[in-house]
């Protein structure tokens, strides 16, 4: 019998196949059918900071800001007293998965202040959540602020956020980093639980007919999948915090990659909102599959098989392999 | 007796609160200033709020208050404990149904927040016009004064007429007491319990109609039993008065609280009396007490039961020492021989043979004030040898000469009364901020407090003034306050328009919010308020309240910062519980939008601290003089009586100043110059493409192109920019220059939305953020603008049969509809507008009541304006339920003289020139060439008639000008055009007259405040429809098609704006009726207004709003009638949706229902979709292509 089992933040995790922070959580159903899908936890989808305010602000900008104006209108729109703005409909959702599955429930959020990370963390905590990813989605835009700042700072909040509440925390990075191992070990240090690489970043585009950006969303692909491998690859020999890949797992035979460059667990978002919750099942059966044929006795045995530390040739993850890649698609065209 | 529980509230929710708990059927219709009862109605019914019976009262919208009425007059026949709310014209159009509930001895009570029917003019505010109307319906009449008494005659009212059976009129004054913040004892459950017969609900109950025990009620009955029949109610009647001061008794029981029918006070022995009912009893008593302490004797009698009018016991209130009696009636008759309550008076004393001399006279019509000053006007009057026997108080009549002098600056109120005036802008949260204060004051600090809050007729802009009163004594004083212990200004600029210091009493505390630093705010004060601070020795404070608002990411919503400074400066609570209170208050108002708004108005509280300062006072004089309020090239009619209004005063107009039949000039926004915009667009000539969309979507009509003889250039000043006309299809301006071309905004009419910058498509290639105009700030533009908007105003306008019939072309027509007060970025006046560049020289309006009419005709200043010619659209608005019918009668009449032209002209045709003759009668007018020679042809005839005698000839002159194609347009929202209307304009369209129909549609009920209609569209959170809409919105375009005889058009103008000028042009010349849906962003939307157009775009796209043409004359010529102007959905209706607070609050609500509807949404505009395509196929049958 293979050992499917692996950690992820201190829980254990009966297998590494589970949804990432998607919108796929929003619906209880959706969350049930992930459970009957063999999903060995589930991921909240980013409790977005900005998004909060701003819509606490438009609704005070426009529902408060019109009212008692006008001698025939005191307001334009019914009372919302039990309308939910703020946090509450999302820790609601936390605390009913909480109730409506045996899993492991792990809470996201994405901040802006340190208020706010501090603030919705602990309210996370408190509905349930057993583990809790942070997402430190930033764009730093100030050409007077220097890189190590802009760590400086998130470690900040990171540390406050890990004074504030008891549940593990997970840190989910972009690979944007001018060091990314250094980063990495002052995570660790810090008391971070897990990584997850990476944050997928929605980029927008151009419309070049009417000079506008445009808002897209693009569903991941495998060829995202390298960053990923090389990334754990580089990073998970030296790091005890548990890593889970996120971004670009489509096949059973991806999620092999994963585990083999370092990865303790795997997230798929894309794949399962293409597909359906059912494709938790198929990437598991998959990887028994793989496991099966190739004689795997256990996810250890494979988590980190081919990362920097240990995989046959290292200088495949390293530079040279840019050299190699350029030279062989000059030569081939 | 349980101890009081004080509450602080106005009558609509109090009223609101009992009615309910009493009820099991509540049938609406929206009206001011009724509607909050009926919302709050709605609201607790929707959060499944129990009844006293634990039931949930069904709460119901329906299409009119006719509806209304007929909802609970069947809820009543069925058994149904039912109510409703309403006035003025609501209240009329119950009035059938009315007659049958109380003949029919139906216990069932509506309560009325007593408003002015509209007359010589629309009003929404109060007197007892419209309650006088229904005085003979048989309903009983109680009348309340005060917001506690409202509470409480509601209460004896539900169960008074339970036990009586004869129905009941409750009413209370509009505003001044449905709308007056108060501190209240509240009635409990148990005690409206008490007070409810079960023995009586039984009776009623058992008196329902059903299967079970089958009984017939309205026959038909014939003379010889109708009248026998009337008469049998009688005993029931006549017992009313028993039955309400028996309740009386049992509610003072239970509550301490004791009322009669009617109640003398001041002088035990009284020898001048004023009887008088409503919120004007409470300056009198204020009045009769202060002379009563001077030893005058005399008394006040208030009368609460009006109906049945109890002869006993109103004489039993006038004891043997009354000598004279002066009776006041709020409400007008012509032609009476005294007003309604004089003549029960009158009448009362003739019947007891008392023979005391009694004088009546009119008072506080439309919410005009009642002082005491006036009530002691009229007790002076009493005292004369020989008082006018009919007399008017509160205005100066210099006509008829019935006024009565009073002293204006009379004042009596107690000076431990903390009076506080509060000038704010409509969108800075004053209003609300105020509510807040009083319930602190009145809940918290145990003290006495009244609110009352006025507001101007604006929506963009507006005014707010708010009047609070706090003490530790009750409060009578029904009548805004007219010398302030605290002025507060929340916007300096209000004090160039407005005497905001003129009701400051000697000594009072003046806060004003500017940017100007203290120790410079004296001197920026205008000359007049700098000599008012020294006079009467003001405290003055600043505080820059935007800026301390702004850092504490509020924007300008400063209502905490200001609330903060004046329980810092008034004192009226210790200074640290003032603060701790108000930031409770901010966490109850705001704790439903999350943490975020209550953190940053805390934020704001903490800097307002560190940021209030004491202004050292300077010298008079140092200031600049207020600017005048209008131009001085201005009509004489707009200096003395418009300008006088603008500044508040239309108080002090005389009679003689004012039209005798409501007649109005048109054309007077453009003197107000209101600039309240922060930011105007600016242009940048260089980078425009001349495409006029910015001047299509203005909705204030404040930012217009014009094409330019260079040669009439020279007078141009200094920065007046224009560039060369890009388009060669004009040829070359007069001077034989090629044009030019300018786009010119009026800084002081521009209200800042921003539309126009959106919808520009003109882009800066290097720097695409800069378009052909930005929005900058005004403030280093306004002088030079004011000179090129002076300057542009004198270009002469093109030709219009010049002009080419597309969307650029139609901006260089003149808009006759200018600078309305129209909420910033409406989305319904940039059809108006455009229509009056169409067809507005020779356009008549039939406005349906609502906001089209409130903005299009609304007082002090109107935007239908005038061309050089002297003219422009004629508008009329009749009623809110019958403005199709209003139109189709005008259109009627326009035919009648028409046809009496015509006729005229064939009589004479000998006399006259007959080419002139033949092409006056036979012109087509299809175009503006062809409409400019018919006017030279009318022109001709004129001058011809004047060497012709003879009636005919005269007759013939007085019409000859309808010989000119004239176009009749009712224009109204979806309120009027989907429900209460649609009878009408259904009958309209059907009778094939060329009457055209505008429908703003804005999807809910705007004016009165969101309240949804059969337009209201599927998922959108509106009022009676709280939880989201579940039913489509009502297809009325395709019902009109159905008559297959008149045109319809659905349109956009944000999303597609050739297709709805080329509806617009295609229903003004289709020979009949026409429907044109026009879809209108809106306020009540609740999204960023400068968007519109992109909301529109979208809601066309996701096939939420199709665009579509159905011309019948298509039929003729074998083509289907209906031409889809918008392709099949390529979005979805989120795509729309998700931008709306109106759709958004349903999905916060209920995420999964908000989803199912999402689908329902998309499904229906598929089904719609589908429907249209399958009939844009249809070829009907013709004559020509017979199967």
């Amino acid at each position: 019998m293979i050992d499917l089992s692996t950690r992820w933040l201190g829980l254990k995790l009966k297998h590494p196949i589970f949804p990432g922070a998607s919108p796929l959580v929003d619906d209880l159903d959706t969350v049930k059918k992930l459970e009957d899908a063999g999903a060995s936890a589930i991921t909240m989808h980013s409790l977005f900071e900005e998004q909060l305010v701003a819509e606490q602000l438009a609704a005070h900008r426009f529902l408060d800001g019109p009212a008692d104006a006008f001698a025939e209108a005191p307001s334009w729109l019914p009372s919302t007293g039990d309308f939910k703005l703020g946090p509450d409909a999302y820790l609601e959702q936390v605390s009913r998965i909480r109730r409506a599955v045996d899993l492991p429930v792990i809470g996201s959020l994405n901040g802006t202040t340190p208020g706010g990370w501090l603030k919705y963390a602990k309210l996370i905590e408190q509905a349930g959540a057993h583990a809790l990813e942070l997402n430190l989605y930033d764009l730093p835009g100030d050409p007077k602020v220097p890189g190590a700042d802009v760590e400086h700072q998130q470690l900040d909040v990171i540390r406050q956020v890990q004074e504030s509440i008891r549940i593990p925390v997970a840190v989910k990075l972009s690979p944007f980093y001018s060091s990314l191992p250094a980063f990495v070990a002052k995570l660790e240090h810090a008391g971070v639980a897990g990584l997850v690489l990476f944050n997928r970043l929605y980029q927008p585009d151009l419309d070049v007919e009417t000079l506008s950006l445009k808002r897209v969303l693009s569903l991941s692909d495998r060829s995202e999948l390298l960053l990923r491998l090389r990334w754990l690859a580089i990073l998970s020999p030296h790091t005890r915090m548990t890593l889970a890949c996120s971004g670009g797992v489509h096949e059973p035979v991806d999620v092999v990659k994963a585990l083999m460059a370092g990865a303790q667990v795997t997230q798929v978002v894309s794949a399962v909102l293409h597909h359906g919750p059912q494709m938790v099942s198929l990437l598991l059966d998959g990887l028994r599959r793989f496991l099966e044929e190739h004689e795997y006795a256990s996810i250890a045995q494979l988590s980190g098989s081919m990362n920097l530390a240990r995989c046959p040739d290292p200088s495949g993850y390293e530079r040279t392999n840019y050299v190699k890649l350029l030279q062989s698609w000059h030569g081939g065209g | 007796m349980p101890s009081p529980r004080f509450v602080t509230l106005d009558a609509n929710e109090a009223v609101a609160s009992v009615a309910y708990r009493l009820s099991e059927v509540i049938a609406l219709y929206p009206i001011t200033p009724a509607s909050p009862m009926g919302e709050a109605c709605d609201e607790w019914s929707a959060a499944s709020r129990p009844n006293l019976w634990n039931q949930v009262p069904q709460t119901v919208e329906m299409q009119s208050e006719g509806g209304a009425a007929g909802a609970v007059h069947g809820a009543l026949q069925g058994g149904a404990l039912a109510t409703t709310f309403t006035a003025s014209q609501g209240l009329l159009l119950m009035l059938p149904n009315m007659f049958k509930i109380a003949g029919e001895l139906s216990p069932f009570v509506v309560h009325v927040a007593a408003r002015t029917v509209a007359t010589h003019g629309l009003s929404i505010f109060c007197d007892h016009s419209d309650v006088m109307a229904a005085r003979t319906t048989g309903f009983a009449m109680l009348c309340a004064s005060s917001v506690q008494e409202a509470q409480d005659f509601a209460a004896i009212s539900h169960a008074a007429t339970l036990e009586a059976r004869v129905p009941f009129l409750h009413f209370f004054d509009g505003f001044r007491t449905s709308h007056e913040y108060a501190r209240v004892v509240s009635i409990d459950d148990d005690t409206l319990k008490g007070l409810v017969s079960d023995e009586a609900l039984s009776a009623f109950r058992a008196r329902k109609l059903t299967p079970d025990a089958p009984v017939i009620r309205g026959t038909a009955q014939n003379p010889d039993t109708f009248f026998q029949a009337r008469e049998a109610a009688n005993r029931w009647h006549d017992a009313v008065p028993g039955h309400v001061q028996r309740t009386m008794e049992r509610f003072a029981a239970a509550t301490g609280r004791q009322y009669r029918l009617f109640e003398r006070f001041g002088h035990p022995e009284p020898e001048r009396v004023i009887i008088a009912m409503g919120s004007a009893t409470g300056a009198l008593q204020e009045t009769v007490d202060w002379l009563v302490t001077r030893g005058e004797k005399v008394a006040g009698v208030v009368v609460r039961l009006f109906r049945p009018f109890d002869v006993e016991a109103f004489v039993a209130t006038l004891p043997a020492s009354v000598q004279r009696l002066a009776v006041l009636d709020r409400t007008k008759e012509p032609g009476a021989v005294g007003e309604p309550l004089f003549q029960d008076v009158v009448t009362a004393l003739a019947e007891v043979g008392r023979a005391i001399p009694v004088i009546g006279g009119r008072y506080g019509l439309s919410s005009k004030e009642f002082t005491p000053a006036m009530a002691r006007a009229v007790f002076d009057e009493l005292n004369k040898p020989t008082p006018r026997r009919r007399f008017t108080v509160g205005i100066t009549d210099d006509v008829t000469g019935l006024s009565l002098p009073f002293d204006e600056a009379f004042d009596l109120e107690p000076p431990e009364t903390v009076r506080a005036l509060f000038y704010g802008l409509g969108s800075d949260g004053t209003v609300s901020s105020n509510k807040q204060t009083i319930k602190i004051i009145g809940e918290y600090a145990g003290h006495e407090a009244q609110g009352f809050f006025v507001y101007d007729s604006k929506k963009a802009g507006a005014v707010t003034v708010s009047h609070l009163r706090f003490g530790p004594r009750p409060i009578r004083s029904t009548y805004k306050i007219r010398h302030a212990s605290f002025v507060a200004c929340h916007y300096a600029p209000l004090l160039e328009r407005h005497d905001v210091l003129a009701t400051a009493a000697p000594g009072a505390t003046f806060l004003l919010n500017t940017a100007t630093p203290a120790e410079r705010a004296f001197e920026a004060l205008p000359r007049e308020a700098q000599r008012q601070v020294l006079e009467k020795g003001l405290r003055f404070f600043v505080i820059d309240a935007f800026k301390v608002a702004s850092q504490a990411g509020l924007g300008r919503h400063i209502s905490a910062v200001m609330q903060t400074c004046f329980f810092e400066l008034s004192g009226v609570l210790p200074k640290d519980e003032a603060r701790a209170r108000i930031r409770e208050a901010v966490e109850k108002a705001y704790g439903k939008r999350g943490s975020e708004v209550v953190e940053r108005n805390h934020r704001a509280i903490e800097l307002t601290l560190a940021n209030l300062r004491s202004v050292p006072l300077g010298s008079a004089g140092s200031g600049r003089p207020r600017p005048p309020t209008v131009p001085q090239a201005a009509p004489d009619f707009v200096q003395r009586v418009t300008a006088t209004m603008l500044r508040g005063e239309g108080d002090l107009l005389p009679v003689s100043a004012f039209p005798v039949d409501g007649t109005w000039p048109t054309g007077t926004t453009k003197w107000e110059r209101r600039a309240i915009a922060l930011e105007i667009p600016t242009w940048d000539e260089a980078l425009c493409i001349q495409c006029n969309k910015c001047a299509l979507i203005c909705p204030h009509a404040s930012i217009r192109s014009q094409l330019i003889d260079p040669a009439g250039l020279t007078a141009a000043p200094e920065g007046f920019v224009t560039t060369d006309f890009r388009s060669k299809e004009l040829g070359t301006a007069p001077s034989g220059a090629p044009w030019k071309y300018a786009l010119q905004v009026a800084p002081d009419d521009c209200t800042g939305c921003g539309l126009c910058v959106q919808v520009c498509p003109a882009r800066d290639k290097a720097t695409p953020r800069h378009k052909a105009i930005d929005m900058a700030p005004v403030e280093p533009l306004r002088e030079r603008e004011r000179r090129n908007w002076a300057f542009f105003e004198t270009l002469p306008s093109i030709d219009r049969a010049a002009v080419k019939d597309d969307v650029k072309a139609s901006q260089f027509l003149e808009p006759l509809f200018e600078f309305s007060g129209a909420c910033a970025g409406c989305g319904e006046t940039p059809y108006l507008k455009l229509l009056t560049q169409l067809v507005g020289d020779r356009l008549l309006i039939a406005n349906a009541t609502g906001c089209t009419s409130i903005y299009g005709g609304n007082l002090p200043t109107t935007p239908y304006t005038t061309n050089r010619d002297g003219r422009g659209p004629a508008w009329a608005n009749s009623l809110f339920e019958d403005n199709a019918e209003f139109g189709y009668g005008l259109s009627l009449s326009v035919e009648a003289q028409q046809t009496q032209a015509r006729l005229l002209l064939t009589a004479l045709a000998n006399q006259l020139p007959a080419a002139l003759v033949d092409g006056l009668l036979t012109a087509s007018q299809d175009t503006e060439a062809a409409i400019a020679e018919q006017r030279a042809r009318v022109q001709a005839l004129k001058e011809a008639l004047k060497s012709l005698r003879g009636d005919d000839a005269r007759r013939l002159g007085l019409v000859a000008d309808m010989l000119v194609k004239k176009s009749v347009w009712l224009v109204g929202g979806d309120g009027w055009a989907y429900d209460i209307g649609f009878g009408g304009l259904d009958h309209v369209l059907s009778t094939g007259a060329p009457v055209k129909a505008l429908v703003l549609d804005t999807e809910v009920y705007s004016n009165t405040g969101g309240q949804q209609s059969k337009a209201t569209p599927l998922g959108a959170s509106a009022k009676f429809a709280v939880a989201g809409k579940a039913q489509g919105k009502k297809d009325l375009g395709l019902l009109a098609m159905s008559y297959g005889n008149a045109y319809v058009a659905s349109i956009a103008l944000g999303a597609k704006d050739g297709q709805a000028l080329k509806a617009l042009r295609e229903a003004e010349a289709f020979p009949g009726p026409a429907l044109v849906i026009a879809y209108s962003h809106c306020i009540a939307h609740a999204f960023d207004l400068k968007l519109g157009a992109e909301q529109q775009r979208l809601a066309v796209e996701s096939g939420i709003w199709p665009l579509y043409r159905f011309d019948p004359r298509r039929t003729e010529a074998g083509e289907p009638p209906l031409q889809l102007d918008s392709p099949a959905p390529k979005l979805k209706a989120r795509d729309f949706m998700k931008n709306e607070g109106r759709f958004r609050l349903v999905e916060l609500k209920d995420a999964k229902r908000y989803a199912a509807l999402l689908d329902a949404a998309d499904a229906h505009a598929a089904r719609r979709r589908a429907l249209y395509e399958q009939l844009a196929r249809v070829h009907p049958v013709t004559k020509e292509r017979q199967p």
